[in-house]
């Protein structure tokens, strides 16, 4: 009798022990941001400046979480194991669902970026996309806007198969790689982000030099920061207004500069509508 | 002709020269084998370092290959040219063909781009493509194609016997040349310090070996001539064959000089008796009548009637006919007759008779006499020997010179040597030294030493005669002790 008594009473203790635990774990809960290699572009000091910032910011462990793709970082969402992520607009687009705006990047000022269409500078003939047929090409990523989606999209409003254009073509899975492909003459042409291509001119100008922008697109929505959908709305109200002041803030505007951004605004999303457009199947 | 120019010259340069030309061919052929060999394991290692990278890397570019990840193979094939090329090696292009020999990738796709036919790219391609329908299985293989500035590592990119295509690793020979000349340069520089330590000595040598030959055969050649010089037994000391060689030589030598000089000495020995038996028949043919005359004139003195002129011519005729009886007897030396034997006292008086002579020209006489007691020798012949000898000595000796005598009993054989400095006798003097009325007496009549061989031969014993250091003259007289009495 007094066994299960005595056996109660320590589950009790135990079961008041492990809620105490967890509350004070929920209050320390680490921030988690997902972040694509591709997007890192290797600047991982840079970035764990950034980390330490937004943690000082909002008084919270901040950590950042490194994936090759965008779709294994939405997959880590899908689980709960990450509480933003910063990704590629056609891959917010086509997951916007599971996701809400956080920010929107700024570069020279406006939240867009634009699709280059590059090729080495040692070719002076090349005018257009119009006149790669049966090139090699090297796309950034099936998940990018400028460096896939825009190209692509350009040549089927030609009424040209993608596909079936060029002899070939391939995925550097990052834009400045893109770069690298056809300066050393692997591939004849490539696409990519035009922000990728400013911030390495200002890094190695050496590699952009060998290469030549034969057309800028219009303007896309620079890829978001995205909170998913079950993150409580003043978390991602928090995260939103560290990011907004960034640009007020001495260290954040040094942090910003390093990263060739402006500043971040809330993130609109019918800035995102063109692309959402490219992305529909073609009739 | 010239090959018989060489051969006909001395050994003082044909050993050198045959030496030298051995050892040069004998570094040069090392240093050559050496430096093939360094040639072969440059190539060698070269084929192993390539196919090891083409190995490390087949695994990853195999995956890569199968889901068509171009840059993916890229990256891959880009950081093992960097990590691959080396000091040894420098990787200057990695190229992934697929089956159908079309380029899928490479680091240097401007030279070899993408899709394009390997065959197509080159003429050096055109040779890998064929050697690679070539090739079965995961075989690697390194190829060096003729007159090409490159090498061709080929590996096949297998998994579990499915080969997705080739990798070919192209190495530039440029770097491999340097490397090949620094061992060359390291081949040679062993050679010629090799050369340097070797070639002096083999001169050394060779000139060592070749001198007592030479010097040897010069000798020979001069044998029939006249006397060559003794070889410097200091110039080979081994025991060798040349060792025998020159011993053989000097003995020959020595034989043939002791040869002539018994001959030269019978010679003089006969034409001295000789002439001593013609003196003594002729002094005894002259005796005769001379006695004779010498009587009658004794005879005449006695008269009284004699007219001055007369007793004047007798005188006259008296002191030649004296004159020539002198010379006869002197002539007709005879030892034969009775003498006391000789004691000390007889030397140590003959130096008594002497030293006016020697003070004259104020020599320094030396004097050893080591006679003891009696010997059984006549005393007034011993006498007049050493008397003669001692003033022809001193009077060659120059003004203040030295005369030595020594008189000693070795052997059973009484032994006088005087010996002055002073005026030296030519050989051929010497050789007609004891002939009566020698061309070489001064003021006297040239008996003096004809007498003196004339006594020494009658008694048994021989006299010599020896220039010593060309600075002495040294006659000893031997004789023989004979039966005291």
């Amino acid at each position: 009798m007094r066994i299960p008594y005595v056996i109660g009473l320590i589950l009790l203790c135990l079961s008041t022990y492990a809620t105490s635990l967890y509350a004070a774990v929920q209050d320390e809960a680490v921030l988690r941001i997902g972040i694509t290699t591709a997007t890192a572009r290797n600047h991982y000091a840079l970035l764990e400046d950034w980390r330490s910032y937004l943690q000082e910011q909002l008084h919270q462990p901040v950590e950042l979480v490194f994936r090759d793709s965008y779709k294994e970082n939405i997959d880590l969402m899908e689980e709960q194991q990450l509480d933003f992520v910063w990704l590629s607009a056609p891959a917010y687009l086509a997951n916007k669902q599971r996701m809400k705006l956080v920010a929107t990047p700024m570069f020279h000022g406006r939240p867009y970026d634009r699709s280059y269409l590059i090729v080495s500078n040692i070719d002076s003939k090349t005018t257009s996309l119009l006149s790669l047929k049966d090139s090699i090409f090297a796309y950034v990523d099936t998940d990018s806007c400028t460096g896939y989606l825009h190209p692509r999209f350009a040549l089927r409003h030609k009424h040209i198969d993608p596909d079936r254009y060029f002899k070939k073509s391939f995925f550097t899975h990052d834009h400045q790689k893109v770069v690298a492909a056809v300066a050393i003459g692997l591939a004849d042409a490539g696409s990519l982000s035009g922000y990728a291509w400013e911030t390495l001119s200002k890094d190695r100008p050496d590699i952009t030099a060998q290469t030549r922008i034969v057309a800028k697109s219009g303007e896309f929505g620079f890829p978001p920061i995205v909170a998913r959908s079950t993150l409580g709305h003043s978390a991602i109200v928090k995260l939103r207004k560290v990011l907004l002041a960034m640009s007020a803030n001495s260290v954040g505007k040094q942090l910003l500069e390093q990263m060739s951004l402006d500043g971040f605004i809330k993130a609109d999303p019918d800035i995102y509508q063109p692309i959402a457009l490219m992305m529909k199947p073609q009739q | 002709m010239t090959m018989r120019y060489f051969l006909n010259l001395s050994y003082r340069y044909k050993i050198p020269l045959w030496g030298g030309i051995l050892i040069l061919m004998s570094t040069f052929a090392v240093s050559t084998w050496f430096m093939l060999n360094r040639y072969n394991q440059l190539e060698a290692q070269l084929a192993v370092e390539s196919e090891k990278l083409g190995y490390s890397l087949k695994s990853n570019l195999f995956s890569a290959l199968l889901r068509d990840d171009v840059w993916r193979a890229f990256e891959i094939i880009t950081e093992a040219s960097q990590r691959g090329s080396s000091d040894r090696v420098l990787v200057e292009n990695i190229v992934v063909v697929d089956n159908a020999q079309q380029v899928v990738v490479a680091t240097q796709p401007r030279e070899t781009p993408m899709l394009s036919e390997l065959d197509k790219l080159s003429p050096e391609f055109a040779e890998v493509e064929k050697r690679i329908r070539t090739m079965s299985g995961a075989t690697s293989k390194t190829i060096y194609l003729p007159h090409s500035k490159h090498y061709y590592a080929l590996v096949p990119i297998t998994k579990d016997n499915t080969i997705l295509g080739t990798l070919i690793i192209v190495h530039s020979k440029e770097v491999f040349r340097p490397l090949f000349a620094e061992s060359a340069k390291e081949a040679l520089t062993v050679g010629l310090l090799v050369l340097a330590v070797l070639l002096p000595f083999n001169w050394y040598w060779g000139r060592r070996m070749a001198l007592p030959l030479v010097q040897l055969a010069e000798r020979m050649e001069q044998l029939g001539k006249d006397w060559p010089d003794d070889l410097d037994p200091s110039l080979y000391i081994y025991r060798d064959e040349f060792g025998r060689l020159f011993d053989a030589y000097n003995q020959l030598l020595k034989d043939l000089r002791g040869k002539e000089a018994l001959e030269l000495h019978m010679v003089q020995s006969e034409r001295l008796a000789a002439l001593g038996q013609l003196a003594a028949g002729i002094a005894h043919e002259i005796n005769n009548p001379l006695s004779g005359m010498l009587t009658a004139i004794d005879t005449l003195k006695f008269h009284d009637d004699l007219s001055p002129m007369t007793n004047k011519t007798i005188t006259l005729i008296e002191r030649g006919l004296m004159q020539i009886k002198d010379t006869v007897a002197a002539l007709l030396v005879e030892s034969k007759s009775k003498s006391r034997n000789l004691v000390a006292q007889d030397i140590d008086d003959v130096l008594t008779l002497i030293s006016p002579m020697g003070a004259k020209k104020a020599l320094h006489i030396g004097w050893h006499n080591s006679l003891d007691g009696e010997t059984a020798l006549p005393a007034t012949f011993i006498r007049q020997i050493m008397i003669n000898l001692l003033l022809n000595a001193i009077k060659a000796a120059s003004q203040q010179g030295e005369v030595d005598c020594d008189v000693c009993i070795s052997d059973g054989h009484l032994l006088i040597s005087v010996i002055n400095n002073g005026k030296m006798l030519t050989p051929e003097q010497i050789s007609h030294l004891f002939e009566p009325f020698s061309s070489l007496s001064e003021g006297g009549h040239g008996l003096g030493l004809w007498v003196t061989y004339q006594i020494v031969t009658q008694l048994g014993g021989n006299i010599s005669v020896k220039r010593e250091h060309d600075e002495h003259m040294n006659f000893t007289v031997r004789i023989p002790l004979g039966v005291q009495s």
